[in-house]
C-alpha cells in the first residue's frame, strides 16, 4: 500500500513522468485502437462478438516474429500478417462462424472462446510459450534532459498502426466491398433484397477483421512484447475499448483507445507490471457498469 | 413401486458402491461428481434462466479461499500461517481438522451465497452476451485480486492440512462429500424446477419483459437462483481445497479458462435447460478430458477447444437434447409438442 501511495508521489513530484507515461500509452494504445476497431466491425455488422479477437493479434504478432527469424525484415512482416491472417480468418469463417450467424449471440460467444483456446494453443505448441520480441534496431530519441525517451521504433509502430487504419477507413467508405459491408450493417435483409451477397460480405468482414488485427499483432512485437497466452487481454482490452465507445463511433473507438492505453500505464506505473490484467478486466467492469446506469436511467424515463 | 423406483434405487447403490468397485479411480470419480456439481449450477442460471454465466469459477475459488482461512483461522493466526506456506510447525488435531472441514464448507457456501447476491446486483442488469464478458470479467479480476493479496498467501495459494488418517479412507471421505453434495444438488434441482420458483426463472429465460410484466421480480429471482447455485459451487470448492491440499489462486482456484468454461462446456454436451443433460454431459465430458490428457498429451488443449467448439457450431442441443428429439416418447412427450418439451420433462 505504502509503495502505491509513494509510486503515486512520484507523479505529482515530477509532473514530467506523466507526460512519458502519456506518451507511453498513446503509442501502444493506438494499437489496442486498431483491434477494437476490427471488433467494432465484426459486431456491427455480423453480430458476433469474438471474443479470439486478442489470438488473432498474438497469431500476426508470431507471423511477424517466425518471419525475422527466417531472416526477413521485420517491416515486410506487416503486410505478409495482413494477407496471411485475412486467409486464416477465410478458413475459420467458413468452418465455424458461418454455421452460427443465426445463432443467439452466446453462442457465437463460446464458439469464439473455444476457437481462442485453440489458437493458443496451437501457438504454445509451435513457438513455446516464451515471451518474444522483435527489434528492429532503431535508436531511442530522448527529450528533457533525457526524462522522456521515445524508440523511433515505437514511433514508426504508431506511424503504421495510423496508415493502416486510414487505409481502413477509406476502403470503407469509397469502396464497392465497404459500401457493401455498411449497408449490410444497417440492414442485413434489405441489402439482401438490393442484391448484395451477405454471405460474401460476413465472409469479408470476418477476413478483413483477422486481417487487421493480423497487422496490429505484427507492429505490437516490434514495440512490445508477444507470447501465446496474452491473447484475452488484448480481446478484453478490445472489449473494453467497443463497449465504452458504443459500436460505429469510430472516434470514439480512438479515443477509448488511447485512454486505455494511458490508463493502463498509470496503473502498471503505481500498482505494478503485476496487476496489468486485472486493470484490463477492472477496466471493463466499469465501463459495463457505467453503461448500466445510464440503461437505468432510459428505464426510469420510460415508466 | 414403479420402474423409476428400481432406477433410482439402483443408481444409489451404483454411487455407494463405485468408490470400493473401482479403487484405482476413487480421485477420477470424485473429480466426475465436482464436474456434475458445477454443471448442475451453471445450468440453474445458464439453462434454466437464460443468463450464461461464465463467471462460476468465482464461487469455486471464493470457496476454496473462505474453507481454507475458516479453517486456518480456527486454530492459527491466518497471515503468519500463510508466510510459513505449510511449515512444520503447524499442527493440526483431528478435531481440529474436521471442524474445520465442516465449519470452513458451511462457511464457503454461504460466502458465496452472498457475493452472488452482490455481484449479481451489479451485473443482473447486463443481458446476455454482456452478462457473460461481465461475469467472466468478475472472475478474472477475483484471480488477480487474490493472486496479489499477500495475507491468504497470494501467488504461491495455500497448503491447507492433510487428512490424518490412512490416504484411502481420505480419497473415499472426499468422494462420499462431493457424491453427497451432488445427490443433495440434483435432487434439490428436480424438486427446484417442479415449484412455481422452476416455472418463474424458465419465463425469464423465454421472454424477461414479458415476465416482468406478469408481476414476476425477475432481479429477485435471478439474485435467488444465483445465490443457490454460488451456494453448491462454494461447498464443492470447499471440498476441493481439503482434497486437494494445495492450491494457488489462477491456476487451480479461479481457473477461469479451465473448470470455469468446462462446466459451460459440460452442459451444452449434455444438453442445456434439462436436469439430466448436465450430469450426462459432466460424465462424457469428464471421460473425454481423461482420454484426450492420456494419449494425446501435449495436444490436449487443442482437442478441447476442438470439442467446444463442435458442440457448440453443429451439435447445440447435446445429447439429452438429441435423445429428446428421437424419442420424445421417453420423456412423456409427443413429437409436435416442441414448446413444452423443456419443462415437461422429469
Amino acid at each position: 500500500m505504502e509503495q502505491f501511495v509513494s509510486n503515486f508521489g512520484l507523479l505529482l513530484e515530477f509532473p514530467v513522468v506523466n507526460l512519458k507515461i502519456v506518451l507511453d500509452g498513446i503509442m501502444i494504445g493506438a494499437l489496442f485502437a486498431l483491434a477494437a476497431y476490427g471488433l467494432a466491425l465484426v459486431w456491427g455488422v455480423m453480430n458476433v462478438k469474438n471474443l479470439a479477437q486478442g489470438d488473432f493479434v498474438i497469431g500476426g504478432g508470431y507471423i511477424c516474429w517466425w518471419l525475422t527469424q527466417m531472416g526477413v525484415p521485420a517491416l515486410i512482416g506487416v503486410p505478409v500478417a495482413f494477407i496471411l491472417m485475412a486467409g486464416i480468418g477465410w478458413i475459420i469463417y467458413i468452418l465455424m462462424i458461418r454455421p452460427i450467424l443465426d445463432r443467439d449471440l452466446f453462442t457465437t460467444l463460446l464458439a469464439t472462446f473455444g476457437l481462442a483456446i485453440i489458437m493458443a494453443q496451437l501457438l504454445n505448441l509451435l513457438f513455446g510459450s516464451d515471451t518474444q520480441s522483435v527489434d528492429l534496431g532503431y535508436d531511442t530519441l530522448y527529450f528533457l534532459d533525457g526524462f522522456i525517451d521515445v524508440p523511433i521504433a515505437k514511433l514508426l509502430g504508431v506511424l503504421m498502426a495510423g496508415a493502416l487504419a486510414l487505409g481502413v477507413i477509406l476502403f470503407m467508405k469509397f469502396s464497392r466491398m465497404g459500401q457493401a459491408i455498411r449497408a449490410t450493417a444497417q440492414d442485413a435483409r434489405a441489402a439482401r433484397v438490393l442484391g448484395i451477397n451477405t454471405d460474401k460480405v460476413y465472409a469479408f468482414t470476418w477476413s478483413l477483421n483477422a486481417a487487421i488485427c493480423g497487422a496490429a499483432g505484427a507492429i505490437i512485437v516490434m514495440v512490445w512484447v508477444i507470447q501465446p497466452f496474452y491473447g484475452i487481454t488484448h480481446s478484453v482490452r478490445a472489449f473494453v475499448i467497443v463497449t465504452a465507445a458504443g459500436l460505429g463511433n469510430l472516434p470514439g473507438v480512438i479515443a477509448a483507445g488511447l485512454g486505455i492505453g494511458v490508463l493502463e500505464q498509470y496503473g502498471a506505473h503505481i500498482f505494478g507490471i503485476g496487476y496489468q490484467q486485472a486493470i484490463a478486466v477492472i477496466l471493463l467492469l466499469l465501463v459495463l457498469i457505467y453503461r448500466l446506469s445510464q440503461q437505468r436511467r432510459v428505464r426510469q424515463s420510460l415508466r | 413401486m414403479s420402474k423409476k423406483f428400481y432406477l433410482y434405487s439402483a443408481l444409489i447403490a451404483f454411487i455407494i458402491v463405485a468408490p470400493f468397485a473401482f479403487p484405482d479411480f476413487k480421485t477420477q470419480l470424485a473429480t466426475v461428481w465436482l464436474m456434475i456439481i458445477v454443471a448442475l449450477t451453471w445450468d440453474m442460471t445458464g439453462g434454466q434462466m437464460g443468463y450464461n454465466s461464465l463467471g462460476n469459477i468465482t464461487f469455486y475459488g471464493t470457496g476454496m479461499y473462505v474453507a481454507a482461512v475458516v479453517a486456518i483461522a480456527l486454530v492459527y493466526d491466518v497471515g503468519e500461517y500463510n508466510n510459513a506456506f505449510g511449515g512444520g510447525i503447524y499442527v493440526f488435531t483431528n478435531q481440529q481438522y474436521f471442524l474445520g472441514l465442516i465449519l470452513g464448507t458451511v462457511a464457503a457456501g454461504l460466502f458465496c451465497s452472498l457475493i452472488a447476491v452482490v455481484i449479481g446486483f451489479i451485473t443482473f442488469g447486463l443481458r446476455g452476451p454482456y452478462f457473460a464478458i461481465g461475469t467472466l470479467g468478475v472472475a478474472i479480476a477475483a484471480g488477480e485480486l487474490v493472486s496479489n493479496w499477500d495475507w491468504v498467501g497470494g501467488g504461491q495459494g495455500i497448503a491447507l492440512p492433510v487428512f490424518p488418517g490412512d490416504y484411502d479412507v481420505g480419497k473415499v471421505m472426499f468422494y462420499f462429500l462431493f457424491a453427497g453434495t451432488g445427490v443433495i444438488l440434483f435432487v434439490f434441482a428436480k424438486w427446484l424446477y417442479s415449484t412455481r420458483f422452476g416455472a418463474a426463472i424458465n419465463a425469464i429465460r423465454d421472454d424477461e419483459e414479458k415476465a416482468e410484466a406478469m408481476g414476476i421480480h425477475t432481479l429477485q429471482y435471478k439474485l435467488a437462483a444465483w445465490a443457490i447455485a454460488a451456494f453448491f459451487v462454494g461447498v464443492a470448492g470447499a471440498i476441493s481445497a481439503f482434497q486437494l491440499i494445495h492450491f494457488e489462486p489462477l491456476e487451480t482456484a479461479y481457473q477461469t479458462i479451465n473448470l470455469g468454461i468446462f462446466m459451460v462446456v459440460c452442459v451444452l454436451l449434455g444438453g442445456a435447460g434439462t436436469l439430466w443433460g448436465p450430469v450426462v454431459g459432466a460424465i462424457l465430458f469428464h471421460v473425454f478430458k481423461e482420454v484426450t490428457w492420456n494419449y494425446l498429451l501435449g495436444w490436449q488443449w487443442v482437442a478441447l477447444g476442438a470439442l467446444i467448439v463442435v458442440t457448440v457450431v453443429y451439435f447445440q442441443g447435446g445429447v439429452v437434447g438429441w435423445v429428446m428429439d428421437k424419442y420424445p416418447q421417453w420423456f412423456g412427450l409427443s413429437r409436435v409438442a416442441e414448446d413444452v418439451s423443456e419443462d415437461e420433462q422429469s
